[in-house]
């Protein structure tokens, strides 16, 4: 029986009725939801979920957030419900697709994602580190980089190199590592803001069984493109309201302190707040697109137009402070568990925006994939691409 | 200002898909790109005969008017694809003049006389023409002409689609009038218009005599100002389109250096940014024309955000065309000055971004200094 949003609606009533959010314990609330198949809907039952279309996730959601229910903070945990659920669910085993969805989905398993390497920024594919294998197990060895919440998390997803002799994409496998295993050593990285949100991660010996790998030996760049496909989605499927994001603030800020106003900056607020207000319908719109069942391309660019607002934005905010624009929050070197735009200060929000542009794919990378891949212009000229691996400069 | 619309649909539905190739198919049998070259330089710059089939044929030109009042009683939803595709095709022909301006400053009236004219109208068979200057916003006095004992007097510069029109909506401080182009007192003086492919008049009235249409022209005006405001995004986004999916052909096709210019990382990085701000502008005008069909208490709000936003990329789009294309496109027989003289003088027709974001300030109480 395929599940239409009025059945889900009566299950949601039903769910709500068993479970009373005002009463039920936030962690049993949220371990029975998924058990009920309404953690996300286009799961398979078992895992989540009812096989049901994506788009009816909304439907679900509109019923619990009526009742109050706890959601699963999904703030917390961005890298394993948006890029490493999707791809263990694309290329895990049953196994593997039982023991790490549901505590990944309820937030009692953070993941962080051992991708990026001091060698391998935007050419990820060139990653150097190495796991060999030994018998179930593979042995591997290297330096990540830039981890984002290693320092909460209990599992990351790992790409490694397992063959140097062939071309670089070749010879990558995907593994999910245990962040407690002996080995693994996660150094605070302070970036700009002054708290340590990233790590370094080196591994040393660390011993991976064979059970953890994910997908075929050798087609690890395969995997690795399913979950950065899934990170540059991740942004533009939510609604938000008008003002909804930094606009808002620094709107407030010029409605409240009209003492702060000058002509200059009145141009370019209201130049950023048009800008927005249209990122926000083409959010919107791509959303509609994906419920009618015909997602468009436009979501290759979502993430490209939030980097440049949410520095133009952050930029001006600081300006518009003035004096107090000289002035900052807080310098303590702290390990954050989420990236907290509206709760710090403009500070804060203008240096954390300039790794919007960076952080998941660069701009400049994103536009070549816009440029080849929606408007079908010719790729750059390669040198690297029948070269194995140890062959290449580095 | 956190009040968040009632939800717009930001989508085309399977009629206006329809529509769309309906009017694309006419428009490449009737109108490429050297018919329109060839037109604006002879003495007729409208193509009636496009008209013709457009208005009188398809029925367009009643979209926006009610079955009941002679019209096809569709919406501004339906009038934007349509501008969309003449905007592609940088169309001669006074449809947003005529079939969206002068029809909604006529929807406004609740005369015999604009009854029987709207009727007309929708027909197709008369074109009207609002006798204010193409860069009016609504905000503008009603002070060039000048009603005394039902004769006219007085000028109004920079009329487009003035040439064209049979009959002119003249408001003036004691109401809307309704003067035939072929009155005795009534002058059309074409000027050198920047763009040609909507060519702008001075109509001149010495003691013309009009029809009263309504007894205050203001509320007509304005609600003709902000409709044409907000379907002028719809045909900007036209002609960027169009400017974006031919300078992508040209560029893969174009070799320098061995390579096509295509695969040089500047240039794609410039096409994807284009890319990026046409999608943004899509959703601009959809949203624009689906608050005027919906009449949405947020209309104000939508029309100003999609003109602040709609008109800069047009002409950036003929701008990057025209750079792209090089000397090729620094000639005449190359279409892409059509587009970028109708992007530039669009950015000024029916206010400038500018003008849009003061209005905008005062309604999301962003106010200036
Ligand atoms: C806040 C933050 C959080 C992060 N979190 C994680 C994480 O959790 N896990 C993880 O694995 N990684 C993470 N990263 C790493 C991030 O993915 C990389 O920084 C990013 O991919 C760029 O790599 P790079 O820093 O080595 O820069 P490089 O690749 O060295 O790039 C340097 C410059 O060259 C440009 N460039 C490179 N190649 C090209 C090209 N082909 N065409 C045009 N320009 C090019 C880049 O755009 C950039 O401007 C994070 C980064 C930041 C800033």
């Amino acid at each position: 029986m395929t599940v239409d949003a009025a059945r889900l609606r009566s299950l949601t009533q039903e769910f709500l009725a068993a479970h009373p959010p005002a009463t039920t314990p936030r962690a049993d609330f949220l371990s029975a939801r998924f058990d009920a198949g309404l953690a996300w809907v286009h799961y398979p039952e078992g895992l989540g979920g009812l096989d049901a279309p994506r788009s009816l996730q909304a439907v679900v959601d509109a019923e619990l957030e009526a009742a109050g229910a706890p959601d699963n903070a999904p703030r917390r945990n961005g890298i394993g419900l948006g890029m490493a659920a999707p791809t263990i669910l694309a290329f895990g085993t049953d196994e593997q697709k039982r023991r790490f969805l549901k505590p990944l989905w309820t937030g009692q398993e953070i993941w962080c994602q051992l991708f990026s390497e001091p060698g391998a920024g935007s050419d990820l594919a060139a990653l150097g580190t190495r796991a060999v294998r030994e018998g179930d197990e593979w042995t591997v060895n290297g330096q990540k980089v830039w981890t984002s919440g290693a320092h909460n998390a209990r599992f990351a997803i790992l790409i490694a190199r397992t063959d140097p002799d062939v071309p670089k994409h070749k010879g990558i496998t995907y593994f999910v590592c245990d962040m407690t295993d002996p080995g693994v050593d996660v150094r605070p990285l302070r970036q700009i803001t002054g708290e340590a949100e990233f790590n370094e991660v080196f591994l040393t010996d660390v011993r991976i069984p064979d059970a953890h790998r994910l997908g075929d030996v050798g087609n690890g760049w395969k995997v690795a493109q399913t979950t950065l496909n899934n990170e540059r989605v991740a942004i533009g499927g939510a609604r938000i309201p008008r003002e909804g994001g930094l606009i808002g603030i620094v709107a407030g800020t010029w409605r409240e302190r009209p003492e702060l106003r000058t002509h200059d900056l009145h141009q370019r607020l209201v130049k950023l707040w048009v800008d927005a207000e249209v990122a926000r319908l083409t959010g919107e719109r791509l959303r509609q697109q994906l419920v009618a069942g015909h997602p468009g391309p436009e979501g290759a660019g979502m993430k490209l137009g939030f980097a440049r607002l949410n520095q133009e934005i952050s930029g001006l905010e600081v300006e518009l402070l003035g004096e107090e624009g000289l002035l900052y929050d807080d310098w303590t070197l702290r390990r954050p568990e989420i990236v907290d735009f509206a709760g710090r200060e403009a500070g804060y929000r203008y240096l954390r925006a300039k790794g919007n542009s960076i952080e998941g794919g660069t701009s400049e990378v994103l536009l070549n994939i816009v440029a080849e891949r929606v408007l079908g212009l010719p790729p750059e000229p390669r040198t690297d691409k029948d070269v194995a691996w140890k062959d290449l400069a580095r | 200002m956190n009040t968040t619309p009632t939800q717009p649909d930001l989508l085309y539905s399977e009629e206006e898909e329809a529509l769309r190739s309906a009017v694309r198919d006419l428009l490449a049998d009737h109108c490429d790109a050297t018919a329109v070259l060839a037109r604006i330089e002879s003495d007729e710059p409208h193509d009636r005969a496009l008209w013709k089939n457009l208005a009188e044929s398809m029925g367009l030109a009643g979209l926006l008017v009610p079955e009941e009042r002679g019209g096809q009683g569709a919406s501004h939803r339906e009038a934007a694809v349509v501008l969309e595709e003449l905007g592609r095709a940088v169309a001669p022909v006074p449809y947003l003049t005529s079939a969206v301006i002068a029809t909604e400053a006529l929807l406004a009236c609740d005369t015999d006389a604009a009854a029987t004219l709207l009727a007309s109208l929708a027909s197709g068979r008369t074109v009207g023409a609002l006798a204010v200057p193409s860069a009016a916003t609504s905000g503008r006095a009603l002070d060039d002409v000048r009603e005394a004992d039902g004769a006219l007097t007085g000028q109004v510069t920079g009329v487009a689609d003035a040439a064209a029109a049979d009959v002119f909506l003249v408001p003036t401080a004691d109401g809307l009038f309704a003067v035939d182009a072929t009155a005795q007192g009534v002058t059309v003086e074409a000027q050198i218009s920047f763009d040609r492919t909507r060519p702008l008049a001075t109509v001149t009235l010495s003691g013309a005599s009009g029809r009263l249409l309504a007894r205050d022209a203001a509320p007509a005006v304005r609600r003709a100002l902000r409709a044409g405001a907000g379907l002028l995004a719809s045909e900007q986004l036209g002609l960027a389109e169009w400017l974006l999916a031919e300078t992508v052909r040209y560029t893969r096709e174009r070799h320098q250096f061995n390579r096509p210019i295509a695969s040089f990382q500047s240039l794609k990085h410039r096409l994807a940014q284009l890319w990026l701000e046409t999608v943004n502008t899509r959703a601009a005008a959809r949203n624009a024309a689906d608050a005027l069909a919906t009449g949405s208490a947020d209309a104000d709000i939508a029309v100003a955000v999609a003109q602040a936003y709609a008109a800069p990329v047009a002409v950036h789009a003929a701008e990057e065309a025209l750079q792209l294309h090089a000397g090729i496109g620094m000639t005449w027989e190359h279409p892409i000055h059509l587009y970028l003289k109708r992007a530039k003088a669009d950015s000024i027709a029916l206010g400038t971004a500018g003008r849009h974001r003061e209005e905008l300030a005062e309604l999301i109480d962003l106010r200036a200094p």
